[in-house]
């Protein structure tokens, strides 16, 4: 599959005088306390593929699950084929033949690949009973239009692999009258040889007529098989139809990474000649996740990995705490070697997480702010088991206070506050603990940009108070701005090791998505 | 910086100002502040259980003057009420950890038949309690063992327990009543052994409600408890060691289904195979009335202990009015449909 040679301009497949089959103008959507779409634009033509690129809360997956249905926007005008539309719900998209092809695979496992291919409109018999044979007969004709006649229609979904799955997938869509499939990162759990099916799929369906809005982190992918790219960043289009092939990567990286916004970081103190390290991490390996790691944390240093979403970043962060058990490696912390797999051991040790879902993993919603911050340290304020719960509210107040948490009102139930002083909470309950090293994952995610500011300079204090801190965060400019030292990870693979003063985002951006050898 | 979505509605002792040692949960009462400030911040949940008890001590009042206001009568009310009532003590704290229990009546049936053995009975009345408690406890290590460790969900470990207990009880009784003979035991369900009119179950019933209470709501076992309950994994990466402290929670249901297995025994005069019938379905009933989340990550000792005494207290008028017990059956699936739905409304989805 050789890539075609780039088409002059920016008008590659189709005249401009068919009317595009997709026009989404000034799309609006607002989570509280977050503008996920700030009026996005995005044309697709007919039988062609189209790019979605931006970083990490750009507002990609937010986009496309309005497109599907799944969500409703707030504003904005959707027109398809020439005639405006509302997408009230998944089926009505599904009806006006619009499939999307999620990154988590929406399959049930207990069903046979020809129920999943047709589940919710499996052909029936006096309108109730299943025709089993016609449904299997038709998934096979799927499954070979789409270079996979050894998947068997009757197996079981579950028994399958992650490419054949996808490949499911992708028969479900086509099951039903479909112009425009939507692909959700699909080449990530790939391996090279079925990219290459994959790419030959989506070559034979816009033969077809069929756009595919292929949505991608890889820059050589959309190179091969994209025809024009819009670029979303802080949920705005700042780039529509570009053409794919032609575009410089320097301007599509510079479209991605220009902000708005400027973050302000705490300055970053001289520092003496290095102390031993806290943390030391050997050859911490998980097969599936990520290569034998080497890493050191020295007390007051701030070392930062940055890389994609699947990049084995939270991953590494959770085996480190002992929450997934290495296959192979060590951790130390002073020194002393930690037991592996044990999350207990880690935070006797002095460990300290702030999970990347702060509310699925660190806080306890229906409890106050006392108690979320004690939770960890609650043998400190109790003999044989009974709580002394004033020893208790003065010191998890003294932690909060010194994190300025908001409001400075101990029993307030942690569900109130923002998201930033939910992180203080979280951040509290370490400080309460005594804990050395604190490994902070995505620590600025639902955090407005006010008061992220605020975060970093909490973080650079404790840093400066003797801690460590190993951060993992998607947005490069972050882990830039925050880390003494960055670590620069591309599937699982430390590529890059350098201070952070001597990298920029462009490089750092280079090297987790083409992955080019670290100079 | 207030998250601008936070629901507004919430529940009294959470909101009040701060001050050390006011941070409690809802079921718990103050912390060093005057007795009528306490009482005026019990939540609205409490309040309305206390009214719907004193609502139905009106109806029977105004049915049955006599006989249902009579001291006998509400002496058989708190008597009846103690079997289950430590049952569901037991049950609010697996129901707040999140799990469920649903042995529990079957391991009270155990309990009650393995303690009035004739080979038991031999060893008196110390022999007839240390058997229904250990039965109990081991019941409870077994379910606690295979949910903990084994990995099984609580809804079908328990119930292969509850199973097994009652196959296991009929095994040993064959069907038939095993009297008890020890006179030490039967005495203490009689009129003499009261003390100040309060029957010594009901004593036994609350002492394990105000150490039920304590535990649940000032110690750290509570805590772990309420933790793992509310976010298993918040609470495993909080350090918390979530498996045994479900060990521990099933230990402790089984450990009240021993108690309350001894309290039947003396009701009862005898151990039978039937007994502790349905338990499960009432113990789990009284706790989610009284408030505590069926999701788990809120419980309530003190509601629970209400919700006992509503059902027991509608038992005991439509017994006394000539009723049937269909149509108690009835008013008890009303009043279960109509307080879930006043949860819904007073709690809030995080």
């Amino acid at each position: 599959m050789a890539p075609e040679p780039p088409l002059p301009g920016a008008e590659p497949v189709t005249s401009a005088d068919t009317p595009p089959l997709l026009t989404m103008s000034g799309i609006t959507k607002s989570f509280p306390g977050v503008r996920a779409l700030d009026g996005v634009d995005l044309e697709v033509r007919a039988g062609e593929v189209h790019c979605l690129l931006g970083q990490n809360g750009a507002g990609k997956s937010t986009l496309i699950k309005v497109l599907a249905g799944a969500h409703q926007p707030d504003g904005g005008r959707i027109t398809w084929r020439g005639d405006t539309v509302t997408l009230k719900s998944p089926i009505a998209a599904m009806r006006l033949g619009v499939a999307t092809i999620y990154q988590e695979l929406d399959l049930v496992e207990g069903l046979s690949v020809a129920e999943n291919v047709f589940l919710g409109h499996e052909p029936t018999a006096a309108g109730f009973v299943v025709r089993g044979r016609e449904a299997r007969n038709a998934a096979a004709g799927l499954l070979r239009r789409l270079g996979h006649p050894e998947i068997d229609p009757a197996r079981l979904v579950g028994e399958l692999s992650a490419a054949q799955q996808q490949i499911v997938s992708m028969a479900r869509a086509l099951s039903h009258d479909v112009r425009l499939i939507v692909m959700d990162e699909p080449s990530a759990a790939l391996d090279p040889d079925e990219v290459a099916n994959l790419f030959r799929i989506v070559a034979d369906l816009t033969a077809d007529g069929v756009a595919v809005v292929y949505i991608s982190h890889r820059l050589e992918e959309i190179r091969r098989i994209g025809d024009r790219v819009t670029v979303l960043k802080d949920g705005r289009a700042v780039a529509g139809g570009l053409p794919a092939k032609s575009t410089p990567t320097r301007d599509v990286v510079a479209l991605m990474t220009g902000r708005n916004v400027e973050y302000v970081f705490p300055e970053r103190p001289a520092r003496a000649a290095l102390a031993e390290p806290l943390l030391t991490v050997r050859g911490l390996t998980r097969a599936d996740e990520f290569a034998p790691l080497d890493l050191d944390v020295r007390p007051g240093e701030i070392v930062g990995l940055a890389g994609l979403v699947g990049s084995g970043r939270s991953e590494i962060l959770e085996t480190i705490y002992g929450a997934r058990k290495p296959d192979a490696g060590q951790v130390h912390v002073d020194g002393r070697a930690l037991k592996t797999g044990s999350v207990r051991a880690a935070v006797r040790a002095g460990l300290g997480l702030a999970p990347e879902e702060r509310k699925a993993q660190a806080l306890l919603m229906l409890e106050s702010i006392t108690r979320n911050v004690s939770v960890s340290s609650m043998s400190r304020f109790s003999r044989g088991g009974w709580l002394d719960r004033g020893a208790e509210f003065t010191a998890a107040r003294r932690a909060t206070r010194e994190l300025s948490l908001k409001p400075d009102r101990p029993s307030a139930p942690v569900r109130t506050l923002s998201g930033g002083n939910q992180q203080k909470a979280v951040l509290a309950r370490w400080l309460l603990r005594g804990c050395r090293v604190l490994l902070l994952d995505e620590p600025t995610r639902g955090v407005d940009v006010g008061a992220r500011a605020e975060l970093y300079a909490v973080i650079r204090r404790l840093a400066d108070d003797g801690l460590g801190v190993l951060l993992v965060s998607s947005e490069v400019p972050e882990v830039l701005g925050l880390a003494d030292r960055v670590l620069v990870l591309r599937e699982g693979r430390v590529v890059h090791t350098a201070p952070a003063r001597d990298l920029d985002e462009h490089r750092v951006l280079d090297l987790v998505m083409e992955g080019s050898p670290a100079s | 910086m207030t998250h601008p979505t936070t629901p507004a509605r919430q529940e009294g002792p959470l909101l009040d100002g701060g001050g050390p040692g006011s941070g409690k949960s809802a079921s718990g009462g103050g912390g060093g502040s005057p007795w009528s400030a306490r009482l005026f911040r019990a939540d609205v949940r409490t309040l309305s259980l206390i009214g719907v008890l004193v609502g139905l001590a009106l109806i029977g009042g105004l049915t049955k003057p006599d006989a249902f206001l009579a001291t006998s009568n509400v002496q058989l009310i708190l008597t009846q009420a103690s079997v289950i009532g430590v049952v569901t003590v037991g049950m609010t704290f697996v129901i707040t950890s999140g799990g469920i229990d649903l042995s529990v009546g079957a391991i009270v049936a155990l309990a009650s038949v393995w303690a009035t053995t004739v080979a038991t009975q031999e060893y008196g009345f110390a022999g007839i309690l240390f058997t229904a408690v250990i039965v109990g406890l081991g019941c409870g290590l077994v379910n606690g063992v295979l949910i903990a460790y084994g990995g099984m969900v609580p809804f079908i470990a328990t119930l292969a327990m509850l199973a097994s207990a009652r196959g296991l009880a009929l095994q040993i009784t064959e069907g038939k009543t095993q009297m008890v003979t020890i006179p030490s035991v039967l005495d203490l369900g009689e009129r003499d052994a009261y003390l100040l009119g309060i029957p010594p179950l009901v004593l036994v019933f609350a002492a394990v409600t105000v150490i039920g209470w304590l535990v649940l709501n000032r110690t750290t076992f509570g805590r772990r408890t309420v933790a793992v309950g509310g976010n298993a994994e918040a609470a495993r990466l909080a350090g918390i060691d979530v498996r045994r402290q479900r060990l521990y929670l099933y230990l402790l249901s089984g450990l009240c289904c021993g108690i309350a297995a001894f309290l039947l025994i003396v009701l009862a005069g005898s151990g039978q195979n039937t007994n502790g019938n349905l338990y499960e379905l009432d113990a789990i009933a009284a706790a989610i009335i009284g408030g505590t989340l069926l999701s788990g990550g809120r419980g309530t000792v003190t509601g629970s202990v209400l919700g006992v005494l509503i059902f027991i207290t509608i038992q005991n008028i439509f017994a006394l009015n000539n009723l049937e017990s269909a149509t108690q059956q009835i008013a008890k699936g009303a009043i279960i449909v109509a307080a879930v739905l006043v949860q819904r409304r007073t709690s809030h989805t995080p």
